[in-house]
């Protein structure tokens, strides 16, 4: 990486400016790709342009993310702009290295434009990245030869970061060759297998999931899987699949899902508790389903967190549940002997999604 | 006939003195699975239930003659604990376990592969054979047996299908669940392959979700190699760009991954594609008819 400073305010993005030298780069720090794309990274010449680009960029929304960062460093006299990542290939269950000589755009408008060009390798699980490898690929893909050992050893250092960091995606682009012949990851994007942060508290720290949005930050505290979508019926699921199709079957209908929600398996009723409080903060939920296939789940469980969220939170919308599969019968009862305001029961998951929609449409 | 699991079952749990291990394992054992061993190190000489349990896999291989083993162990020992079983000589595991690191299962998965163990999962519900034996959580109570083999990427989606195809009087061969992970031990194509050798199965119901291209390299080899009928069912059509929608797998990159894609994919083979899971039993349903 190039040196550089961090600002998060505009004087301190010229002060950094005015220390790393003219020409620079102002680049905003957001976790998320395609920052260049959206006005994210800006060349300056002088002070008064690194004013401008610091004042356009923090505080700019890329993709749902807010600029609240921005990098400055010099600007490097660019010769070649090229490709390095290392991802993780699910098909073939193996690391896989991409390089190509085309960088500075994104990897797939190249293999559509020009497949050729893309020179991939998998990597053996026990072998990994070597210079050879490395070597070999920067030949294959026509990169200058006297950088080739640079873009080498920067693929062996990509590899090593990979396994060492649990990373599913390293990807620089662009890696420079300068014009005095030095490469430079000048823009990488790196992702890390969230299941394995349990071994890095430091990007544990980190991470977020990155999200601006108010519910799924209080769905990560309250330990709920919880995506936030853009429309107005808040959905309940338990199973990643079922969820998923219920969202689907629920938009067949005619209906807009406001968000994804795993109650998970063997789902208690303070789960369903807090799974309720994080849905009904949305203000444009209109009426919530809940469509629950009980396997470990049980539906007594089901029935008492709803029975104890109606107590315990101000739910003002309609509710559709939909009730199958282990212990479905002591709960549908427990509910209709609970006689709940604005409670609609359903037998199957068609039928409710139909009976949700109706009740959005109709309020 | 039927795959994976069955009578000649003789099913190790690895972690069966915890809370789960416990519940699901004596639970697969009243299915009338053949449970003969627990392995907990430092536990052994211990029993659950009257079932012996052991420190090592090995033993409960050597003394008790497992050829099928469950792992019910903690995410972050779980790729070790699949490592031993491939290293003690069972033909199958089976591994429950959500929240492996993928570069764990990396390594896990070749090595099982190189010993030719047949690694189911994780991050998956298991396998049921109605009644012969069931491996896992899957509630047993949802399926009859019959002959259709269902290959899925997640748990209650397959009961909500089963269901509806016991409600229309229909049964199961076998029910894999392959798990919603990035790296899983076996995939579509390897399930396929068993169900299409299974004189059981007559017809197959395989269902996909978003994330990666198992689906698509599945209908690829439907086309090719699978003569039995094949239904479909892909869920996620309404789930936006780079959002994990609960399962590790499944999230959409770009232009990959999406349902519509998969769903085109196996379209284009001749595969029948339901929109809901109803629809799907509904096509199974009236596909074995015809047949019949």
């Amino acid at each position: 990486m190039p040196s550089g400073r961090h600002a998060t305010t505009v004087d301190e993005a010229v002060a950094g400016a005015d220390e790393v030298g003219y020409p620079c780069v102002v680049k905003a720090q957001v976790r998320i790709g395609g920052r260049g794309k959206a006005g994210g990274i800006k060349v300056a010449e002088n002070a008064d342009e690194a004013r401008k680009h610091a004042e356009a960029i923090l505080g700019m929304d890329i993709r749902g993310f807010t600029v609240d960062e921005v990098w400055v460093e010099q600007a490097s006299e660019i010769d070649a702009e090229h490709y390095a990542s290392i991802i993780l290939d699910r098909g073939e269950k193996k690391l896989l290295a991409i390089v190509t000589a085309m960088g500075g755009m994104e990897v797939e408008e190249v293999a559509d434009r020009d497949p050729q060009a893309l020179v991939r390798r998998h990597l053996d699980p026990g072998a990994g990245m070597t210079s050879e490898i490395g070597g070999e690929l920067a030949q294959e893909a026509g990169i200058d030869e006297d950088v080739r050992d640079q873009v080498a050893e920067m693929l062996v250092k990509l590899h090593d970061v990979a396994t060492a960091e649990d990373a599913t995606l390293i990807e620089v682009n662009p890696l420079i060759v300068t014009t005095d012949r030095r490469v430079i990851a000048l823009d990488s994007k790196v992702t890390i297998d969230g299941n394995a942060l349990f071994r890095h508290p430091e990007l544990a720290e980190l991470d977020e999931s990155s999200s601006d949005d108010p519910q799924e930050r209080m769905a990560k505290e309250k330990g709920v899987t919880y995506v936030k979508l853009d429309g107005d019926i808040g959905i309940l699921g338990n199973g990643a699949g079922l969820c998923m199709s219920t969202l689907d079957v629920v938009a067949q209908a005619g209906g807009r899902p406001a968000n994804f929600l795993d109650a998970g398996g063997g789902s208690k009723a303070d789960a369903i508790v807090a799974a309720l409080e994080v849905i009904t903060s949305d203000e444009k939920v209109r009426a919530i389903l809940f469509n629950i296939f009980g396997g470990i789940t049980r539906g007594d469980e089901i029935a008492k967190g709803i029975i104890e969220a109606v107590r315990r939170i101000d739910i003002d919308v309609p509710l559709v549940v939909r009730l199958d599969g282990t212990n479905s019968e002591e709960g549908l009862g427990l509910l209709a002997d609970a006689d709940i305001q604005n409670l609609h029961l359903e037998k199957t998951m068609l039928g409710a999604a139909k009976a949700v929609v109706e009740l959005v449409e109709g309020s | 006939m039927s795959i994976i699991v069955g009578a000649e079952t003789k099913l190790v749990v690895s972690g069966l003195t915890g809370r789960e291990g416990t519940f699901h394992g004596l639970r697969n054992r009243d299915y009338g699975t053949d449970l003969v061993a627990g392995v907990t190190p430092g536990k052994g000489g211990q029993d659950v239930d009257g079932v012996p349990v052991f420190d090592t896999i090995r033993e409960a291989v050597d003394e008790r003659g497992a050829n099928t083993s469950m792992v019910f162990v903690p995410a972050r020992f779980a790729a070790a604990a699949i490592d031993e079983a491939v290293g003690a000589g069972v033909e199958t595991v089976i591994a429950i376990t959500e929240g492996i690191p993928v570069h764990d299962m990396l390594k896990t998965y070749w090595r099982a592969r190189d010993a030719g163990v047949r690694l189911i999962g994780p991050n998956c519900p298991g396998v049921l054979s109605p009644g012969k034996a069931n491996v896992g959580i899957i509630p047993a109570q949802f399926f009859d047996k019959g002959s259709i083999g269902v290959v899925s990427k997640s748990g209650t989606l397959t009961y909500q299908i089963g269901n509806e195809l016991k409600q229309a009087g229909l049964g199961n061969s076998t029910i894999v669940g392959i798990g919603g992970d990035p790296i899983v031990g076996s995939d579509f194509i390897d399930v396929l392959t068993l169900f299409e050798a299974d004189d059981e199965t007559e017809l197959i119901v395989m269902v996909g979700e978003i994330g990666g291209d198992a689906e698509e390299r599945a209908a690829e080899f439907i086309a090719e190699s699978v003569s039995k009928p094949v239904v479909g069912y892909i869920a996620g059509f309404t789930a936006p760009e780079g959002k994990q929608m609960g399962h590790a797998g499944a999230i959409i990159s770009g232009s990959s991954g999406t349902a519509q894609a998969k769903k085109d994919a196996l379209e284009a083979k001749g595969v029948r594609v339901g929109t809901s899971p109803t629809e799907a039993a509904q096509i199974a349903g009236e596909t074995l008819a015809a047949r019949a």
